[in-house]
């Protein structure tokens, strides 16, 4: 339940880092099969890569990349806290962390529909 | 001298006038539920203002605990609305939504009864991690200076105005979900005793403190340094142990 204590910007940072792990480590099966199909063969592959003109595809791909982003600029926010000095702009770096996923993930968009 | 409609004396009795419709947690162990009282509204009435209203006036077996009531002893912190809160410094005006307000007791301890909750787990883990000072000098020794503007005394000092009310660790989520992790206060209070150049118990402390239920389980979520009352920061102080204990284990020392 989100809400009373849980209910400010640092906890929802926290869980938006949770989720999108966990939302990726799912996705990693996947990805690995897929690359597997390069083993028997070219045409496997290329054959399922067909697959990501497909928008509904193209829009998996933003979220994907938007969550990888995010997980990335999330866990080096986190390196920073623990591993240097406390700065008490940590809301100001979880909020650029959400940002800077989001930037990621609509330049990827916008360069793969180029 | 004017006579209330019921014909009171208005000195010793109000005029019936604005409500507030009070959810209290009544039971013991882990037995109960919310019951509703309704307290008269006062100017800069505070949550534990009410409480003792509905304990002097409506219910006497109500169970709760204060004492300094101006926020020094940290003794009467309970859930109001849902968030952990020093009662004694709480004005209700500012939680009471819509005339409600919902007070609970402290999570993440055993209820003993009511609106008591049982601190003896938060106060073993101040043992558990390490939380006494432990100097080399005896009392025929001089005092040992310690300058005010030393590094190690000004992060000792950011954290040192704990009261213990243990509103942080009712609400670090950590803490419910691995009962046995030291929590936010324990932990703090370690850091500020790693900090001060007079104890000599730091290698020992540094063991306790980075052990499977210690500060590596804190995931840094910031719950006990936005709800703690003194405005102490036990994530960054938490952070310092990491830091202190990966150096150690660099070291070879741990
Ligand atoms: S920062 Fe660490 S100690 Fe503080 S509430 Fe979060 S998990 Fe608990
Ligand atoms: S660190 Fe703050 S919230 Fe925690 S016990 Fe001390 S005073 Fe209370
Ligand atoms: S009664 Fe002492 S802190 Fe509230």
């Amino acid at each position: 339940m989100i809400g009373g204590h849980r209910n400010h910007p640092l906890w929802l940072a926290f869980a938006l880092h949770r989720v999108s792990g966990l939302l990726l480590s799912l996705f990693l099966p996947a990805h690995f099969l897929v690359l597997g199909l390069a083993i028997d063969g070219a045409e496997d592959l290329d054959g399922f890569l067909v697959l990501t003109e497909n928008p509904v595809v193209k829009l998996a791909e933003f979220g994907l990349v938007f969550l990888l982003a995010v997980h990335m600029f999330g866990g080096l926010r986190l390196l920073a806290l623990e591993f240097l000095a406390w700065s008490p702009r940590q809301k100001t770096y979880a909020a650029a962390s959400l940002a800077g996923g989001f930037f990621i993930a609509c330049g990827f968009l916008l360069s793969a529909g180029a | 001298m004017v006579s209330g409609p019921d014909g009171s004396n208005s000195d010793t009795h109000e005029p019936p006038g604005e409500m507030i419709a009070v959810s209290l947690w009544r039971g013991q162990g882990s037995s109960g539920g919310l019951v509703r009282y309704d307290v008269p509204v006062r100017d800069n009435q505070t949550i534990l203002d009410i409480v003792t209203h509905i304990q002097r006036n409506i219910d006497s077996t109500l169970s709760y605990r204060f004492a300094c009531r101006v926020g020094m002893c940290g003794s009467c912190a309970m859930t109001v609305n849902g968030v952990p809160r020093w009662t004694c410094r709480t004005h209700a005006g500012q939680f009471t939504k819509n005339g409600r307000l919902t007070v609970e007791p402290l999570r993440n301890m055993p209820i003993i009864k009511d609106l008591v909750a049982d601190m003896a787990p938060f106060f073993d883990k101040w043992q558990k991690a390490e939380g006494r000072f432990q100097g080399k000098d005896s009392r025929t020794d001089d005092v040992e200076p310690v300058r005010p503007d030393s590094p190690e005394r000004k992060t000792a000092d950011a954290g040192i105005e704990c009261i213990n009310c243990a509103i942080c660790y009712a609400a670090c989520d950590v803490v419910a979900w691995n009962p046995d992790y030291l929590g936010p206060a324990a932990l703090n209070r370690a850091w500020t005793l790693m900090n001060d150049i007079r104890d000599t118990a730091g290698g020992e402390r540094l063991r306790a403190v980075s052990a499977g239920d210690g500060c590596h389980n804190c995931h840094s979520h910031q719950s006990c340094m936005t709800f703690c009352p003194n405005d102490l920061n036990p994530t960054a102080a938490i952070a310092g142990l990491k830091r202190m204990a990966v150096r150690a284990v660099l070291k070879g020392e741990l």
